[in-house]
This record gives structure tokens, sequence and C-alpha cells, in this order.
């Protein structure tokens, strides 16, 4: 069974009477120790289905099951906990919380699922060692470089082990180099078993990935490199070598 | 917040006043003589026993024989002969000197109006059997006659002179302590202070102008001439009168009510006594403090619910302020809101933590508060330092606190709402 299945998943909205269909139908799966990329112009609705995919929004219609739990009918709480338990999040601008340190940042999850203290350090400390940063722990987050911010929100985003992790043009607000850097993070936690969603509007980058769906007005348009019939949702290639650019 | 702290430092420091004033008004109340004292005085005859006026005997020392020999419920009976009402001339080597009262008493007065002797001795039953010419006075007469510690610069203790009311000379043989209230010492003590700083200056008029006197219960109290009973009677009374006629009527009788609890049994009791030696005339009456306490009461409560208000008012302001605070900070934090949502905060962690981040600041600035009601009351005492001194009492400190506590919770729910309903992707998208 796949991890994450949409079927038909639609997402409307209503802007001053106008009904704009962000999502348009969407079938996917996604399985375990996939490294996908979501591709598309912008208000292409890429963003709008990691958002559904995140558990952060929920479809207009529908039918969504992430590690076997119907996500389209949750409350906005089981959200909340599914959110905490099983999704992991990266974002472009890092939104590091910065009245916290670094290690209290990567701890974040954890408080909100009322992990013990002890704990929670000693968690944060071993997400941190993922990304090579456990000695700026005690520094805030204004204090270290983009990248290193980078970093750190990809370790708050592993510190409750999700089963699948969402990275929202998780280069986009980086120099060239220190976004190579932080998707060789991504590169070696899909080598580690890790489920990985990443959004990009940046073709390169997708190029990297093992998988691509491409996203246009709010539907799936083509897998560039699976080359499957575009009825055929299910993909099932193995992981490709990334292509030099 | 500012409204918290000055609410809190405005209830803590009013409450402290007010507890001062209170103590103040205690102090006199216990100078007059305490709560369970009763005094017995004289009355009109009511209507339907107006043909027997003539035959009402007044209050005499046979009422208070009986009373101590048939009310148990009275534990001291004070009998007290003036000499005149007030103002009598005290006199001595020229020098003369305004008592506020010179009386014939029984050793029971000590008990009655709280006094001490602090030199020499009280009467015994042998003045009182032989109408001895001796007296006791309080330090007042003594400042007057004799000079003030202040002014002679050592404490003169008069035992054994004589000073003379009228023409009858009269033995001192002890004095009273010196009794002052809270007030009266701190000006003293200022007084002092001032003559230091600038010696040789101009001699300070001790005590207080005519007016004032009769209305402070420390003066009347330090300003008695206290003898026996009977010497009273037999060389004051018994010898003149307007009329030629001596008068044996007693000035006062004053009781004291074994147990306050049983004030109106005790009363009965003594009314029923009374009744029998004055042959069924009801020609007087009992005054208790009670209505003077019932007025000191309500003025107290007035304070309380002026002081009440402006605190809350104040809190209420702090309260608004305190919203504000929450909200532009909220405002500021969309984003980091949306980050904990999609981390996993739920609706309820979110609005928890606005809620005690808001009992937070609102107790931080109760704590400032406090420590400001602390420097306020400072500032009071050295505005005005012969007041009666403010006191700064536990419950309002935590009443004021639970209070600020309670508005922390109220100006927060708001905002917690607000951050609590947040859709997570708006908040994540919040420019």
């Amino acid at each position: 069974m796949a991890l994450v299945e949409l079927r038909n998943i639609r997402k409307t909205y209503h802007l001053g009477g106008e009904v704009i269909h962000a999502l348009d139908g969407v079938n996917l799966d996604v399985d375990q120790g996939d490294f996908t990329s979501i591709i598309g112009p912008s208000g292409s609705g890429k963003s709008t289905l990691m958002h559904i995919l995140g558990c952060l929004d929920t479809p207009s219609s529908g039918s969504m099951k992430l590690d076997g739990m119907d996500i389209h009918t949750a409350s906005t709480r089981q959200l909340a906990k599914i959110r905490g338990e099983k999704i992991g999040f990266v974002f472009q601008f890092f939104n590091l919380l910065p009245k916290l340190n670094v290690a209290q940042n990567v701890e974040l999850p954890l408080i909100y699922q009322g992990t013990p203290g002890r704990e929670r350090s000693k968690r944060a400390m071993l997400a941190l060692d993922m990304v090579g940063l456990q000695d700026r722990a005690k520094h805030r987050p204004s204090q270290l470089s983009g990248g290193q911010q980078q970093r750190v929100a990809i370790a708050r985003a592993l510190v409750n082990d999700p089963r699948i992790l969402f990275a929202d043009e998780p280069t986009g607000n980086l120099d060239s180099h220190t976004g190579e850097l932080i998707l060789e993070t991504f590169c070696k936690l899909h080598e580690e078993g890790r489920t990985i969603m990443l959004v990009t509007h940046d073709p390169e980058i997708a190029a990297l990935t093992p998988k691509k769906i491409e996203i246009r007005d709010g539907k799936i348009a083509q897998d560039v490199d699976a080359k499957l019939s575009g009825k055929q949702t299910r993909f099932q290639f193995k992981r490709t070598t990334p292509s030099s650019s | 917040m500012f409204g918290i702290v000055l609410g809190v430092s405005s209830l803590v420091a009013m409450a402290a006043v007010i507890t001062g004033m209170e103590k103040g008004m205690k102090e006199s109340m216990i100078a007059m003589g305490g709560l369970d004292k009763v005094r017995i005085d004289d009355e009109d005859v009511p209507l339907w026993q107006d043909h027997l006026k003539d035959q009402s005997p007044g209050r005499l020392v046979k009422d208070v024989h009986a009373l101590q020999a048939s009310a148990p419920l009275i534990r001291t009976i004070s009998p007290e002969m003036r000499l005149d009402w007030r103002g009598t001339r005290v006199t001595r080597q020229g020098k003369s000197a305004s008592s506020s009262e010179v009386v014939g008493v029984w050793p029971t007065v000590l008990e009655m109006n709280l006094y001490e002797v602090a030199h020499g001795r009280f009467f015994c039953d042998l003045d009182e059997e032989f109408a001895n010419s001796v007296c006791v006075i309080g330090t007042g007469i003594r400042d007057q006659l004799f000079g003030s510690p202040e002014e002679r610069g050592e404490e003169i203790i008069p035992l054994g002179e004589i000073i003379q009311i009228g023409s009858q000379p009269l033995t001192i043989v002890g004095m009273f302590k010196h009794y002052e209230s809270e007030q009266e010492r701190k000006l003293k003590e200022l007084a002092k202070k001032n003559a230091q700083e600038k010696p040789g200056g101009v001699k300070r008029e001790r005590g207080w102008s005519g007016a004032k006197k009769w209305g402070d219960a420390f003066w009347r109290k330090n300003n008695v001439i206290y003898m026996p009973l009977n010497t009273v009677w037999v060389k004051f009374r018994a010898a003149s009168n307007e009329d030629g006629t001596p008068d044996p009527r007693l000035t006062d009788i004053d009781i004291k009510i074994a147990n306050l609890d049983l004030l109106e049994p005790a009363l009965q009791q003594a009314r029923n006594v009374m009744l029998v030696s004055h042959n069924g005339i009801n020609d007087f009456e009992f005054d208790t403090q009670e209505n003077q306490i019932n007025d000191i009461r309500t003025r107290i409560r007035n304070m309380r619910i002026s002081q009440g208000v402006i605190a809350g008012l104040s809190l209420l302001v702090g309260g608004i302020g305190i919203m504000n605070i929450m909200l532009a900070s909220i405002n500021e934090r969309i984003r980091e809101i949306g980050t904990c949502k999609a981390v996993g905060a739920s609706s309820e962690a979110i609005f928890m933590q606005i809620i005690v981040e808001s009992i937070a600041v609102a107790m931080l600035g109760a704590v400032v508060g406090l420590a400001f009601s602390f420097v306020l009351v400072e500032l009071i005492e050295i505005a005005s330092p012969a007041q009666n001194s403010p006191i700064i009492t536990k419950s309002p400190m935590i009443l004021a606190m639970v209070f600020s506590a309670f508005v922390g919770v109220v100006a927060g729910l708001f905002p917690a709402f607000k951050a609590a309903g947040l859709h997570p992707i708006q908040a994540l998208r919040y420019e």
C-alpha cells in the first residue's frame, strides 16, 4: 500500500464570485522511500497540492489517505496531531522562531507532542547531528547563515522521525552553492530511506530527483522521466541518476 | 501593562493608607477605653413616669454597689464623680494648668480607662476611707505645671509635690504613663530632628491649640487628675454647691462587660439591677461605643469602595493595554504561529500559549506594581510624616496579584481566540 494516496482531489477557491480550481482532480500515490519533486509554474497548484499532502489544508472534494488514515475527514485537531507525528516541513524562508535558540527550535514539534524535556533535547541533538550542526545548538537563528538556518529547519522537520518530509522551495532563498548543499542533504536523507517531496519551480532541481510530477492548471500534466501514460498515476520506476545540468 | 502597574500599586498603597487610618482610629478607640466599655448615663424619665420625676435619685454610689453585688455579667464598674465638667484650673506656685477632667474615682478606673501608673502609686483603700487629699495626674498636667521633658531636657517626676485645686491642696502620689498616638510620636520625632538640624531655632510650642485639644483622645487622656471618690465627695462636693446643698450624684458610671458576645444580656442585667435600686424609675440609659464603631466601620467601608473602584478601573485599563500588546504581538508573529501549527501545534496549544503569555505580562506588571506600591508608600510617608503611617498588608497584595492574573486571562482571551483560529496556510503566507 502506498504511503500517500490521493484520489480525485479537488480544491476550489472563491475569489469575488469567481471560482478558481487550484486542484482539479488529482490522483497520486507516493510510496515509502520515494524522492519526488513537484514542479510547475507559479499558480499551477503545486503549493496547494503540497499543503493538502502535508495536511495543512483539506481538499474540497476527493479522498486522501496517509499511512492508512483518512485525511479528508479528519478534524483540525487530528490534522495537527498528524502533522506533529508523521510529517516534517521545510519552508522556503526557513521559518525558525527568532527568540528561540537552535536546539529549542528543533525541539518545537516535540514540545507540542508533549515529549518529556530530557528526551526532547536528546532527540534534538540527534537531529542536529544528522544535518551536522550539533555545535551550533545554543546559537540563535540570526547568528547562522542562510544555509545553516535551512539545515536547522531540516533538523526540526526530522526530529519527530516523520513518515514523509515536505520541502517547499527549500533552495529558493539561498544562493546556488548553498542550495546545492541543501539538496545534497536531501539526497543523503533519501539514501537513508526517507520519503521526501520537494516542491520547486526550477527544472534543474527537479532533475535531481528520481521522480518528478509536473503540475499544470491544477492537474498532473506529466511525469517527465517516467514516460508513462498520463492516465497512470502510479509511479514505479527506480531511482534515476541525477542528470547534470 | 502600565495600567496594571498603576492599578496594583494604587490598590496596595491605598489599602496600606486605609489600614494605617484604621489603626489610628482603633488606637483612639482604645485610648477611650476599649469596645466593651459602656457608660450609664442620666436620662429624662419616660413620659409615663413623668410624675415620678421629682423622686428620680440619679446615679449614686448605691447603684454601683448594687451592680457589683448583683450583676455578674459585668466585669468592672467604675464610678466617677467629676469636680467640674471641663477646664478646671489647677495651680501650683503661681502656675496654672487646664485639665481635661478632675475626677474622683475608684481604683477600678485603671482597668476601665486603661491607665497605667508609671511613677508612684495609685490610691489605696485607706485613701478612699479617709478621703485623703491625694491625686494621681497625667503627664500633661505635669508638663503644664512643671515643664515637659522636651522643655526641661529631663523628665520630672513630681511625686510628693502639692498642687491646688481651688483652695484644696492635693499631694501628688502617682503619675500615669505618657500616652500618645503613633501620629504624635512621629510629630515629636520630626520636631526633634528639625531641632537638631537647626539648633537655636524658634522654640516650638508644644502641644495643641485649644480647639484641637478636646477633639484629641490622647490629650484628654494625658491631662486628667484623679482623686479618691470619697475625697471629691467630702472635700469638694459635700462642702459647697451652687445652691448650698451637697450633691451626692455621680457624674458617670462606667461598666465593662465580661464578654462582648453577651453585651445584650449584660445590659439587661444591669438595667434590672439599676431599676431596683432606682425604685423602678427609668432615669438612666446605656451608652455603648457600638454607634461610634459602626460609624468608623461605615467610613472605612466607603474608603474601601472608592479604593476598589479606582484600582478596578486602572486594572481594567491595564487589561485593555495587555490585550493591545497581545494583539500587536500576534500580528507580528502570525508566521511564527503558522510555523508552530505546521509542526504540529493544535489550536488549543496555541490558545494556551497566548493566554499564558498574557498572564505572564499581567503578572509582570503586577510585580512591578507591587514594587512601585512600596515606593509609593515611602513617598506618602515622606510627604506627610505626621499622619498615621500606611501599613502594607498581605491581603491586598494577594488580591491584586489574583486580580491581575484574572485580567491577564480575560485580556488574553480575544487574542488567543484569534491566534488559535488562524488557518495554518494563511498564517504561513502572511507577510
